[in-house]
């Protein structure tokens, strides 16, 4: 097209523009591999343990007790005891967490002190899981005397997800502007009076995000409880609705999946696998359901 | 504002009072909110003490020598003969792990982290950020439970190895594990630039590319390092998943197939069959008094970098 305007000669690009328009695309490109990459992987795992787990996944496998020394058979005690930890943990983190967020965002100036605490929340955040653990057998299990039981290891949980509910929490919080706030206080309302009534209202649906993933974190984890209360295998009567006692030790499905796939021979194939996609399906669907819950947030938002 | 000030506008009347218990009320409600404020400082200092209060006995007793326990190879806590707590083996495990593992997260992790932030369009950024909160949600035991099923069987099929859990199984799933808190901090780091840098460089007719690396990596690196340190918190402080992929040997590793053991799995590996109050139990918290201070130091390292970015 060169040949017969001379003018577009004018707009035709330059080496330099070409080599930058090239850089360019293959810069993005290389960029979107390295994104993409991570797409795979979770597809793959999530695929590839669906397709192994098949033979054994069926409403069966969730309500039956395991059998012939976990070879065959559910995992309705593990699913329970899960249950149990994950509550009781909420229990004890949530309301700690919010509260701790509250002060964190409302209540604390910008010093030395405050500076500390947040150092210190991030540092409960990057403790290894398996020290928590120490710390949950030698703080709750031998020092306050609870034993190995479903209320040591709920409350060593309970500290460790800690930093999950106070950092969404905080988020939410820190997303309320400021200007409500003021009006607020400019009608004569106290501090506490202006977060029950204009911040919290207007942050309630974020701080549900960080317990929902708080609920996440607690049933996938493994270390903390290994050494404070979770058990390889513990017979519990059928059929009944709340089968552990608080000082009794429960099994749990991240530790039954640990138990299942490396401490027990002769496993059926597909029952490893199995737990696997138990386990991996409660924690996506709670981290599911907190990411709706975000969406369906920002969308009705009003500021 | 005091009762007394005269006021030449309106009668001052008596000011409208809440009910004492309403006040007393908030004033314990605020001291409960201050409570769960410091708490946090209480559970680290709780955390530290516990761990070292068991540990405590065996750091004065006389099977402890500084020296052999940090740089000894030698870890035969049951031996009958021959006892002994080096943990330089299980140092390096870690070491060597985590390192393998940053060598593989850090590219991936801060490339997709500016693709996310420079390159992608909304939707496709909302997908990967989606994807990635999943990623970081997959429970470290499934993690290893792919290390030991899937992993394995991918690296003796491609390496001719003699067994799949070895550190380059770990490091690979160690890195899957790093990747998402690597992105998801780069990200954060990258989003803190000040849209003017971009609008001046592209003004200057800069490309895209250009403006990430001439303008945007230098001014976030700081955000990028804690991201990439917080990543190797992450690595270093992993327990099940290496515990189940790297293989469970006490050696020095001498190539990315040879098994090896780490600090963390040690400790979850051995303490079941520790009895307590035994040395070898007070020496595995001991081990974790080490892992507590390691990940601290990387902890307060990577909260320094991103206060220097919010500096800027």
């Amino acid at each position: 097209m060169a040949t017969v305007a001379p003018p577009a000669a004018r707009f035709a690009k330059t080496a330099l523009a070409v080599r930058k328009k090239r850089a360019e695309t293959i810069a993005k490109w290389v960029f979107f591999a390295m994104a993409a990459a991570m797409i795979v992987p979770l597809l793959a795992i999530i695929a590839y343990l669906l397709y192994r787990a098949a033979p054994s996944l069926d409403w069966g496998f969730l309500v039956d007790m395991p059998r012939k020394g976990m070879r065959e058979g559910g995992i309705w005690p593990a699913f329970a005891g899960t249950l149990y930890l994950v509550v009781i943990s909420l229990a004890v983190a949530a309301p700690i967490g919010v509260l701790a967020a509250i002060y964190l965002n409302e209540y604390a100036r910008d010093n030395w002190f405050n500076r500390l605490i947040n150092l210190a929340v991030i540092n409960l955040a990057g403790v290894p899981s398996i020290v928590h653990a120490l710390f949950g057998l030698g703080a709750f299990v031998y020092a306050a005397k609870l034993g190995y039981s479903i209320l040591a290891a709920s409350l060593t949980l309970a500290i460790m997800t800690l930093p999950v509910i106070i950092a969404s929490t905080r988020e939410a919080l820190a997303s309320v502007p400021m200007a409500f706030r003021e009006a607020c206080w400019n009608v004569g309302a106290t501090r506490w009076q202006t977060i029950r009534s204009v911040v919290l209202p207007n942050s309630i649906s974020g701080i549900l995000t960080g317990v929902i993933l708080q609920v996440s974190r607690a049933a996938g984890e493994t270390a903390p409880i290994m050494f404070t209360g979770a058990v390889f295998f513990k017979a519990i009567r059928p059929g009944t609705l709340f089968p552990y006692h608080l000082n009794d030790q429960c099994m749990a499905l991240s530790m039954h999946l640990y138990t299942v796939s490396t401490q027990v021979p002769n496993v059926k194939d597909s029952i490893p696998y199995a737990t696997a996609v138990v386990l991996l399906a409660t924690v996506l669907l709670v981290n599911v359901s907190a990411i709706g819950l975000r969406v369906w947030l920002r969308a009705r938002k009003r500021w | 504002m005091t009762d007394a000030t005269p006021s030449s506008l309106h009668t001052v009347g008596p000011r409208p009072r809440r009910r004492t218990w309403a006040v007393v009320g908030e004033k314990a409600l605020e001291a409960v909110i201050r409570a769960s404020g410091v708490s946090a400082i209480f559970f680290v200092l709780a955390i530290f003490f516990f761990v070292f209060r068991e540990a405590a006995p065996f750091l004065f007793s006389d099977e402890f020598k500084p020296f052999e326990f940090l740089f000894s190879t030698q870890w035969y806590p049951t031996s009958d003969i021959n006892v002994r707590y080096g943990t330089w083996a299980l140092t390096v495990g870690s070491i060597s792990v985590t390192a393998l593992a940053m060598v593989l997260a850090v590219p991936f992790g801060l490339g997709a982290a500016i693709y996310i932030s420079e390159f992608s369009g909304r939707r496709q950024r909302e997908t990967l950020k989606i994807t990635i909160e999943l990623l970081a949600a997959i429970p470290s035991v499934v993690w290893g439970f792919v290390g030991l099923t899937v992993m394995s069987k991918i690296i003796v099929a491609l390496t001719g190895a003699p067994v799949g859990v070895n550190l380059l199984n770990g490091g690979v799933i160690l890195a899957l594990m790093s990747v998402p808190i690597i992105v998801s901090i780069g990200e954060d780091a990258l989003k803190a630039v000040p849209d003017s840098y971009r609008e001046a460089a592209q003004a200057l007719g800069a490309t895209r590319w250009q403006i990430v690396y001439r303008v945007l990596l230098p001014a976030a690196k700081n955000g990028l390092l804690a991201a990439v340190l917080l990543g190797v918190g992450r690595a270093v402080g992993e327990t099940m998943a290496v515990l189940m992929a790297t293989g469970h040997a006490v050696n020095l590793p001498h190539s990315v197939l040879d098994s090896v053991r780490t600090l963390t799995a040690n400790i979850a590996a051995e303490l079941g069959e520790a009895p307590a109050g035994s040395p070898h139990y007070r020496a595995l918290f001991l081990t974790g008094v080490l892992l507590f201070c390691i990940t601290f130091a990387v902890n307060v390292t990577a909260d320094l970098a991103i206060r220097g970015r919010r500096r800027l």
